[in-house]
């Protein structure tokens, strides 16, 4: 599973004498004979996930979300709508007087695909399509944030060891004995306020970043334990020894040594991680202390939508769905990930 | 056993003592100032000023911090309110003693956790055995397909769709309302049966992929070959070795489960409009009433860190090869 590639190919190239007519022999031999090519972990991983049907088609839908999510504005254009403007207020006969959508299942029709939002009558494909933008930008940005600080204090715990060990160890500790949903809640206006001053008017990216600085702060933990463990083994491996011994910089070891052996574990997290940053966003949004209006969210309209329930369960159904969706993708995909990687485990 | 004990829950007093502290000093960084609220429209500066003296945000936190901690073991009296010891302090925001209110509201955070868990561990152990039994064949390949949708799903997806299917559009129960059992036991159940089922559905989940999951894996070991070889019967082998060697990872997982839904599930009693510990959080997070929220972080910390040590322990005593150093 680990194999350390840039020592063993180190080791052949440098090799003299008596095995190079070997070494000769095989390279003139591969390109006549494509069978005996040898493939790089990078291709054998290619070709195992492409073996997996349901991997394929996750992939597929969740791209099929990004793509919504990068061309919103294009599908705007061309539906002709916006997910700001207030269509049932323009239009009286859109929405009855208590603010329901005079036509049936939530006023979908021709000219609004997927209805319209009760009371102030925006148009629900367009704040699903923006929606997805909303929850795809802070989860992504969630993702790297939180694998960046845990690819470092994982190394940094599992390398170097002793008191840094103890001490981000105590850290993680603390970290995980937080109540995690009250300490997210407590934190969002902590963080607001450190971003911006409560006197000027909000910038449109502060609820961005501050909900993704809120959900890396308690994100990482998972990513650090695991990759400590890896690099913990990794110290103690013969390869690392002699680069140590060689005189290697530490820089270099972690670097050149250890980072290419975690790839592995850290794309795996990452995948299975960001459908729970998406989960995480909207639930934020749900408990209204995430991002805030105007801006369109999967979890607010859900949260808006409950208030409906009596009437009509079409609001809800859009982006409900629309959620499960993408996080069963999302799930499956990383799945599939870790399948391919790691042909080993068995589920 | 008991080295281990002592060891621990000194551990995990200094993390306590550390998330409270965290807690405090978070709140204080929040610009909002809580003696304003309850100033009330014709708030003068000396009114103000006493309400914060009474309130004991005159301080800065650390001294805040420092009478809150030494509060517990000497008790104190607030409002004419006398709080014996251990006394969490005074909610300014619902003239209670927060002790008393975290009591009253706990009974509903445990009655939703008890109900669902004991559903989810059954049908989901369940399930999980029976795939790991039927492995490849469609019994598990139905198991399987049906607990990752259902792992796919919130609560606060499922909920109101659930809210919508049994109560708003078919009457068929009642809606989520929190009887005491004591009270009304048929009450009681009947009253939280909606949030049980929403929340065992995707705990259920959950707790059928990891059964299934540990005991396919169980049933490679070589132990288990081993037991076979020997003409051991299957269904010994299921349950005495494969079983046993399952249970580790089951009891870790649920051990902290366990801890975090009992700390209060703020989504799940959102949805529902129950009055239990989550719910508390976020009303005493929006009325800026930090004794309150300290009191329920404490407790939800506290039960976390107190289900790690019991899983640990447990861990011991399922599995001999493991010792509590």
């Amino acid at each position: 599973m680990t194999t350390p590639t840039g020592a063993t190919t180190d080791g052949n190239t440098s090799r003299p004498g008596s095995t190079s007519d070997l070494a000769d022999n095989a390279t003139t031999d591969a390109p006549g004979d494509p069978g005996f090519r040898g493939l790089s972990p990078g291709q054998l991983m290619w070709r195992r996930f492409l073996r997996d049907r349901t991997g394929v088609v996750s992939a597929c839908v969740v791209l099929l979300f990004v793509a919504v999510a990068v061309f919103a504005p294009l599908i705007a254009m061309l539906y002709g709508k916006n997910p700001e403007a207030h269509y049932g207020q323009e239009d009286v006969s859109l929405l009855t007087d208590s603010g329901l959508p005079t036509g049936p299942n939530g006023g979908m029709s021709g000219d609004f695909w997927f209805g319209l939002e009760p009371g102030l009558g925006r148009d629900v494909m367009m704040l699903l399509i923006y929606g997805i933008r909303t929850s795809l930008i802070i989860a992504v940005a969630t993702s790297l944030l939180t694998t960046v600080i845990g690819v470092a204090l994982g190394i940094a715990a599992g390398y170097l060891g002793g008191k840094t060990d103890y001490f981000i160890g105590r850290v993680i500790d603390v970290l995980m004995s937080f109540p995690s949903q009250i300490f997210l809640i407590a934190t969002m206006p902590v963080v607001t306020s450190l971003l911006v001053n409560s006197d000027e008017k909000n910038p449109d990216w502060l609820p961005f970043v501050s909900v993704t600085l809120v959900l890396s702060l308690l994100g990482w933990m998972g990513l650090a334990r695991i990759l400590r463990g890896v690099s913990l083994s990794l110290r103690e491996r013969e390869f690392i020894e002699a680069a140590k011994v060689t005189g290697a910089s530490p820089a270099r070891i972690i670097f050149k040594e250890i980072l290419p052996n975690l790839w592995t574990p850290i794309l795996v997290q990452s995948t299975l991680a960001l459908p729970a940053f998406v989960t995480a966003e909207a639930g934020l949004s749900y408990l209204g202390v995430g991002v805030s209006e105007p801006t369109p969210d999967w979890g607010r309209m859900i949260a808006d939508a409950s208030g409906f329930l009596r009437t009509d369960v079409t609001f809800l159904l859009f982006p409900g769905l629309a959620m499960v969706l993408f996080v069963l993708a999302f799930n499956l995909l990383g799945d599939s990930v870790r399948d391919a990687f790691d042909p080993k485990t068995n589920r | 056993m008991l080295r281990f004990l002592v060891r621990r829950t000194l551990g995990a007093l200094v993390i306590l003592l550390i998330v409270s502290m965290i807690t405090y000093a978070l709140f204080f960084a929040i610009p909002a100032d809580p003696a304003r609220l309850y100033c009330g429209k014709t708030c003068t500066p000396e009114n103000l000023a006493l309400i914060r003296h009474d309130m004991g945000f005159d301080h800065a936190w650390p001294v805040q911090y420092w009478n809150w901690l030494s509060t517990i073991f000497t008790g104190g009296t607030f409002n004419n309110v006398h709080c014996a010891a251990p006394c969490f302090g005074y909610s300014f925001a619902k003239q209670e003693l927060v002790g008393g209110i975290l009591l009253n509201r706990f009974p509903t955070t445990l009655s939703l956790t008890i109900g669902s868990a004991v559903i989810f561990l059954i049908v989901g152990i369940g399930t999980g055995m029976l795939a790991a039994h039927k492995q490849g064949k469609a019994t598990d390949k139905i198991a399987s397909s049906v607990s990752l949708l259902a792992s796919s799903m919130q609560i606060y997806v499922a909920g109101p769709l659930a809210l919508w299917a049994l109560c708003y559009s078919t009457d068929l129960l009642d809606l989520p309302t929190y009887v005491p059992f004591t009270d009304n036991p048929i009450g009681w159940a009947g009253g939280l049966l909606v949030p049980w089922i929403v929340l065992s559905l995707i705990w259920t989940a959950n707790y059928t992929r990891m059964t299934r999951s540990s005991m396919v894996e169980q049933l490679s070991e070589d132990y288990v070959r081993t037991a076979r070889a020997k003409g051991m019967s299957g269904t010994s082998v299921f349950m005495r070795y494969a079983w046993r060697g399952a249970m580790g990872t089951i009891v870790t997982v649920f051990g902290i489960d366990l801890g975090v839904l009992l700390g209060g599930a703020i989504i799940t009693e959102t949805t529902f409009s129950l009055q239990g510990l989550g719910e508390l959080a976020i009303h005493s997070f929006r009325d800026s009433d930090l004794s309150l929220l300290v009191g329920i972080t404490v407790v939800a910390a506290t039960l976390i860190v107190f289900f790690n040590i019991i899983v640990d322990a447990a861990y011991a005593l399922i599995d001999p090869r493991i010792r509590l150093a």
